[in-house]
């Protein structure tokens, strides 16, 4: 799920760059503030033993095809979130510079979908709660594998959500959607099972492995990480509102430089409306304001056009998607306190 | 094996060009924004993208890169964007170009937009790391304000990356050897995998202990102390003004018109 430059808007990636730069700043302070400075050689063996692990293929049962593991939950198992989420964030960096996986711009975009989710949401939330310190057992793969899939549903989700709000593509948020989600549930299947299998045989050889992590002491510890989200989803419903829905006219204008008419003889009404106000997201220098300038030396008009009937259904379906995934967490958590109650 | 070409690039980093002996921060100061500028065009903008590719170009022939591994590069890469990309002329019929007897719809035309972007914005990636090398590039991070623990751990990665990865491929071949192309199931994946990450632990103990003993403390120290001098200032003002200029006017259009 790795995202290109060429189909984010700059405003998307600039929001997101700045969250994911956030969180690493705020992660490389955590790992500093535990004196655990002997990570950082550990940490960055465990960054590249994730590319060496996605040389070995496991066959998926049943499909003739094969996955491999794209890492996160594992880290985050080995290392705790914090340093976990660093070297995510390092093995993007390196995919994206050394195979131009994803693009620098989209960098923070795909620190975001696949760091955030597994090392703030998955692990923390579903993961610890649910396999504590056991490994190898069905409780532990069952954890492991509702934690691979909500991770990487929530990860294939952003990237639907940056996608089509950038604007880039004609590709509608629903069919995106559709197309992006059972994947990686199939995905997120083989993940979670893989992560499993690994935890459960080296938990098995060598379990002092599991305890390296720096795990927070108390789950109190993540809230600025989840105030920090917060900010970041009203930042991008809002701010991203604003650019969606200025001046709808880019095509019109388009049009005119090519056709010198304003429309054509038969504009398909809809989607010519739909086509226009989707292209002038992409745009953060509006240039047809730069070339009248000289001319008419007229103020750019309100743009963005900063209203605040545009940006609420950007935030209402920001606080909605931040909903659901505070729901499931919430449930995991109550599932799991109350089976510790029946179990102790 | 796509992990042979890693090392190919960054070799790169290593070559002797006036673009090599640049400030690795004013390259890639000059690289994000260009990946911008690139990125603010609208959907359907077309003529404007092609001077960036001048940009490129030139850099490609200063630097005396060699073509061929970057153009595969850029091809390995290119499946995702395409993909996307291709939805386009399925869904936008706006027909807004009429050449000869042929109609061209706005899906084409933005389809190619994101194939240019594309090129651009991933070519430009590429030239810096062939310009520049990771260990630079780190050391640019750093003095750029990145936490220097994210950095000294990325430059970890970066150098077991070939160890680990020369590991895996030992394994793999191994396991193929006794069992041929059969595929693994989860337990045995889980035995081979954990067994490659306990060596990997293993020898980030290793690394850390030799490390300590020659004095580490959690820093790297880096040899080359380069100022940022006039050269890589009027680097970064030349690129980014060219820049602002090919954001402003569309000089394709402006030559095409002088040409008319």
């Amino acid at each position: 799920m790795h995202m290109a430059d060429a189909l984010i808007s700059p405003t998307m990636g600039g929001t997101l760059w700045a969250a994911s730069a956030g969180l690493i700043a705020y992660c490389a302070r955590k790992v500093r503030a535990s004196a655990a400075e002997h990570l950082t050689p550990l940490m960055g063996v465990l960054g590249a033993f994730i590319f060496a692990s996605q040389m070995i293929n496991v066959a998926i049962p049943g499909t003739g095809s094969s996955g491999h593991l794209s890492g996160g939950l594992i880290l985050a198992i080995l290392l705790g979130p914090y340093a976990a989420f660093l070297v995510i964030a390092s093995v993007l960096v390196v995919q994206a510079l050394f195979f131009a996986d994803g693009g620098l711009l989209a960098l923070g975009c795909n620190i975001f979908n696949m760091g955030f989710f597994a090392a703030f949401v998955a692990y923390p939330l579903i993961y610890r709660p649910l396999a504590r310190d056991e490994y190898n057992t069905p409780r532990a793969w069952g954890a492991s594998l509702l934690a691979a899939i909500v991770a990487l549903q929530l990860g294939a989700f952003g990237v639907v959500l940056e996608t089509t709000m950038s604007g880039i593509t004609d590709l509608a948020f629903s069919s995106f959607a559709l197309l992006m989600q059972p994947i990686h549930l199939g995905i997120g299947l083989v993940e979670g099972l893989a992560t499993a299998a690994v935890v459960a045989f080296v938990g098995n050889a060598r379990p002092e492995v599991l305890s390296v992590r720096l795990a927070p002491t108390r789950s109190r510890s993540l809230r600025p990480v989840y105030i920090g989200l917060i900010a970041v989803t009203v930042l991008i419903g809002g701010v991203a509102s604003w650019f969606a829905s200025t001046r709808p006219d880019g095509l019109e204008w388009s049009l005119e430089k090519i056709t010198g008419e304003t429309e054509l003889a038969a504009p398909a009404e809809g989607a010519h409306d739909r086509l226009a106000a989707i292209q002038e997201r992409s745009a953060i220098m509006p240039d047809y304001d730069f070339k009248s300038a000289p001319a008419e030396g007229e103020e750019s008009p309100n743009w963005p056009a900063v209203g605040a009937g545009t940006s609420v259904s950007g935030i209402v379906g920001g606080a909605m998607t931040m909903g659901i995934a505070i729901l499931i967490g919430l449930a995991v958590r109550m599932g799991a306190r109350s089976r510790e109650r029946t179990v102790g | 094996m796509r992990w042979l070409d890693v090392g190919q690039i960054d070799d790169m980093g290593r070559m002797n060009s006036p673009i090599h002996h640049l400030d690795a921060r004013a390259k890639l100061i000059v690289t994000l924004a260009f990946i911008v500028v690139v990125m603010s065009f609208d959907r359907y903008a077309i003529s404007a993208l092609t001077p960036f590719f001048l940009f490129l170009a030139v850099l490609i022939a200063a630097a005396r890169l060699p073509m061929a591994p970057l153009l595969r590069k850029l091809l390995l890469a290119a499946p995702f964007a395409v993909l996307v990309g291709a939805f386009n002329p399925f869904f936008d019929h706006q027909p807004v170009l009429q050449i000869g007897g042929w109609t061209i719809s706005g899906g084409w035309i933005s389809f190619t937009n994101i194939l240019l972007r594309f090129v651009l914005t991933v070519g430009a990636a590429l030239v810096l790391l062939a310009t520049t090398g990771m260990y630079r590039l780190c050391a640019a991070l750093e003095q750029l304000g990145v936490p220097p623990i994210f950095v000294t751990q990325l430059l970890f990665l970066y150098r077991y990356l070939f160890v680990i990865s020369d590991e895996g491929a030992q394994m793999v071949r191994s396991v193929r050897m006794r069992s041929g192309v059969r595929g693994l199931s989860f337990r045995e994946y889980g035995g081979l995998v954990g067994h490659l990450l306990m060596r990997s632990l293993d020898r980030a103990e290793r690394v850390h202990q030799a490390m300590l003993t020659r004095g580490f403390d959690g820093n790297i120290r880096r040899l080359d102390s380069r100022r940022f001098g006039l050269s890589d200032a009027l680097f970064l003002i030349f690129c980014l003004s060219v820049f602002i200029v090919a954001r402003s006017w569309n000089l394709a259009e402006h030559l095409g018109r002088l040409l008319n």
